[in-house]
């Protein structure tokens, strides 16, 4: 896949009043891209996914950045009491809960999310494709073992398995962005043993292997570059999903623990008062869903991008 | 055939017996059966902990606790005392499956006939404006958390309720407790108007995904060449689509969704507990902390994590198997 090197050419001819004596080489000359040039514009190609990026760089600086320029702080001293369950207002753009700031706790909220979305992508998708790349190239008795493996944890609703894992070791985020990786990883295993199953029967593998490299060597440097396509698309479904999960988690009561907050924490304080104070609930939904549909976006856009194979006909 | 399907039940028991292991060292690590009277103030007497220790076998080894637990099972049905109370365990957990399996059914049900349509329309209309908003509700379905959604509808219900001064949408519990109107269309109506809100929940969930599954599976179905060798026999388009191109889309649309099962009762969880269902969720997010007192009820959650465990293998071999059924190249490969 990475191996090989691809031309295209040039698909803008140059405005007719520049174009000078040397107009014919120019028509006819190629300009060489790597594959991840061609990748970067067929991502570009997907407007929706384009827009969710700058989204997300905007919803990181928004949770990371901001906080330091607000006024108000999440755990900072409690506001005045006339202040406390207000609407929307300059003073408190997202209005108040019966605390502190809105607008300052959904940003902490919104970076506990990322911080989660970022412990799945790193531990939970290397784990999977250390996991998937060892079961594929070694094959026989470590591939069924590992795989077995895999099959029996997706036998549990993942939703119910990080419940129960999370209801002795949970309470801070970075247990429970632990534990949703270690639920993720299963599906990113599975996908990349069967990239690896085809990869190691190719040329390349057997080239480098004639060359006497190891098998360590061929794992790490042959054929775990050439699932990184793959393995950054399902890295962002299983993403967009762990945020989910991690906010249902809190939800069923066995997420993020108060003092500390998140976004699912968030709208299940805020269920009850629903009718008196809907800015609450609205809030932190809406940027769960903001974070989520950008990562979908760009997984989408990725997909497009990265394994054209599956969507032939976008041109 | 039959050696097949043989061949993949006679697979999946190994994996339902290490499954059963795997429950079991779950629940033993999710936390000590016993916290709520370890944690009571002032201290229970020592007696009273080592017989219930004694009671619920946690004097015993691991392995042999396991034994004790999967023998039981096995041989008399008998899936161990609750942690407090009388209740059977058996009972509830069956109980408790018997509810939520109604609101999985009609909920795929829904999602399906849903995904299907505007799948394959989006598919056949590709780039067009209908195709646009339905991939983009399909992503906002996608990337909404169950619970937002399932607040919002409810509140929505309850509004509804009370603007039309009705009791149309059952807003909590599957049913209304007592019944009002005990006639047999009474007791259907009560459980319908129940049902409506936690089914449209939970469909959205599978709708965003088989939704887009359809889309792209419809896709690569429109563009192969058999496909394009009945339209150029000069077959009717519809023709084509529904018998040519339909059909050999909707087989791996088949298998997904028997996959997810396991995923539609991880979302069952979410949305029993927004609408107060007394279905699996509930069961076992209650076993998990024991009511609230503290502690794991330990045998509901074993049963629990059995059953569910046992659907999942059960529809993965419904999976296999109906592929080979639909799709003769695997079953000969």
């Amino acid at each position: 896949m990475l191996e090989t090197r691809k031309t295209s050419v040039e698909d803008k001819p140059p405005a007719p009043a520049e174009r000078p004596a040397g107009r014919v080489e120019r028509e006819f000359t190629v300009k060489e891209r790597s594959q991840w040039q061609l990748a970067f514009r067929r991502f570009l190609k997907h407007r929706l996914a384009t827009i969710s990026v700058v989204v997300f760089f905007l919803l990181l600086v928004f949770a990371f950045v901001l906080p330091h320029f607000w006024k108000y702080k999440y755990n900072g001293a409690f506001i005045p009491v006339t202040d406390l369950n207000q609407a929307p207002s300059l003073e408190h753009p997202f209005g108040t809960d019966s605390t502190h700031d809105q607008l300052a706790v959904v940003m902490r909220g919104t970076a506990q999310s990322l911080k989660v979305a970022f412990i799945i992508a790193f531990v939970g998708t290397g784990v999977g494709a250390i996991w998937g790349v060892v079961a594929g190239f070694i094959g026989s008795v470590a591939d069924s073992a590992l795989m077995r493996l895999a099959d029996l944890v997706l036998t549990i609703p993942a939703l119910a398995l990080a419940a129960a894992l999370a209801h002795r070791g949970g309470g801070s985020l970075g247990q429970i962005g632990l534990i949703l990786a270690a639920v993720s990883a299963p599906y990113v295993a599975r996908v990349v043993r069967g990239v690896v199953l085809s990869l190691r029967e190719r040329e390349f593998v057997e080239a480098s292997r004639a060359l006497g490299a190891s098998n360590i060597r061929i794992m790490v440097r042959h054929l775990l570059p050439n699932t990184i396509p793959v393995l950054i698309v399902n890295a962002t479904l299983l993403v967009a999903a762990g945020i989910l999960l991690e906010t249902a988690l809190s939800y069923v009561g066995f997420g993020v623990q108060p003092p500390d907050t998140s976004l699912g924490l968030l709208i299940t304080t805020a269920q009850g008062a629903f009718d008196t104070r809907p800015w609450q609930f609205y809030f932190p939904g809406l940027f769960i869903i903001l974070i989520a549909l950008t990562v979908n976006f760009i997984g989408d856009g990725l997909r497009d991008a990265l394994d054209p194979r599956q969507t032939r006909e976008r041109r | 055939m039959l050696v097949f399907v043989i061949r993949r039940v006679l697979i999946s028991i190994p994996v339902l017996i290490a499954s059963t292991v795997l429950t079991f060292i779950i629940v033993k690590l999710s936390g000590d059966p016993l916290q709520y009277l370890k944690q009571r103030h002032p201290l229970p007497p020592q007696s009273l902990i080592q017989s219930e220790e004694h009671r619920l076998w946690l004097d015993r080894s691991w392995p042999s606790q396991y034994w004790h637990w999967i023998s039981n099972v096995v041989l008399h049905g008998d899936f161990g005392p609750p942690l407090q109370g009388h209740e059977n365990v058996r009972t509830s957990v069956l109980d408790a499956l018997v509810i939520t399996a109604r609101l999985v059914f009609f909920s795929v049900l829904i999602a399906l006939i849903l995904a299907v349509i505007t799948g394959v329309v989006s598919a056949v209309k590709q780039y067009s404006f209908t195709d646009y908003s339905t991939t983009f509700v399909g992503f906002l379905f996608l990337s909404m958390p169950t619970f937002w959604f399932a607040i919002l509808l409810k509140q929505a219900g309850i509004k509804f309720n009370e603007s039309t001064g009705t009791q149309f949408f059952g807003t909590i519990g599957e049913r209304s407790i007592p019944i009002t109107d005990t006639s047999f269309w009474g007791t259907i109506g009560d459980i319908v108007g129940h049902l409506i809100l936690p089914v449209i929940v939970l469909g959205l969930v599978g709708y965003a995904a088989w939704s887009r599954f359809t889309r792209a599976s419809m896709l690569e179905v429109l563009n192969s060449d058999y496909v394009r060798l009945a339209r150029s026999k000069g077959l009717s388009p519809r023709r084509v689509l529904v018998k040519h191109a339909l059909r050999t889309a909707l087989i791996p649309l088949a298998t997904v969704t028997a996959l997810d099962i396991a995923a539609l009762l991880g979302g069952a969880i979410i949305t029993e507990t927004v609408f107060q269902w007394h279905g699996m969720g509930y069961l076992f997010l209650n076993s998990l902390n024991n009511h609230g007192a503290g502690g794991v009820d330990m045998n509901v959650m074993l049963g629990w994590l059995l059953v569910t465990a046992a659907i999942v293998i059960l529809f993965n071999l419904i999976a296999d198997v109906m592929y080979g059924v639909l799709d003769p190249r695997i079953r000969h490969a």
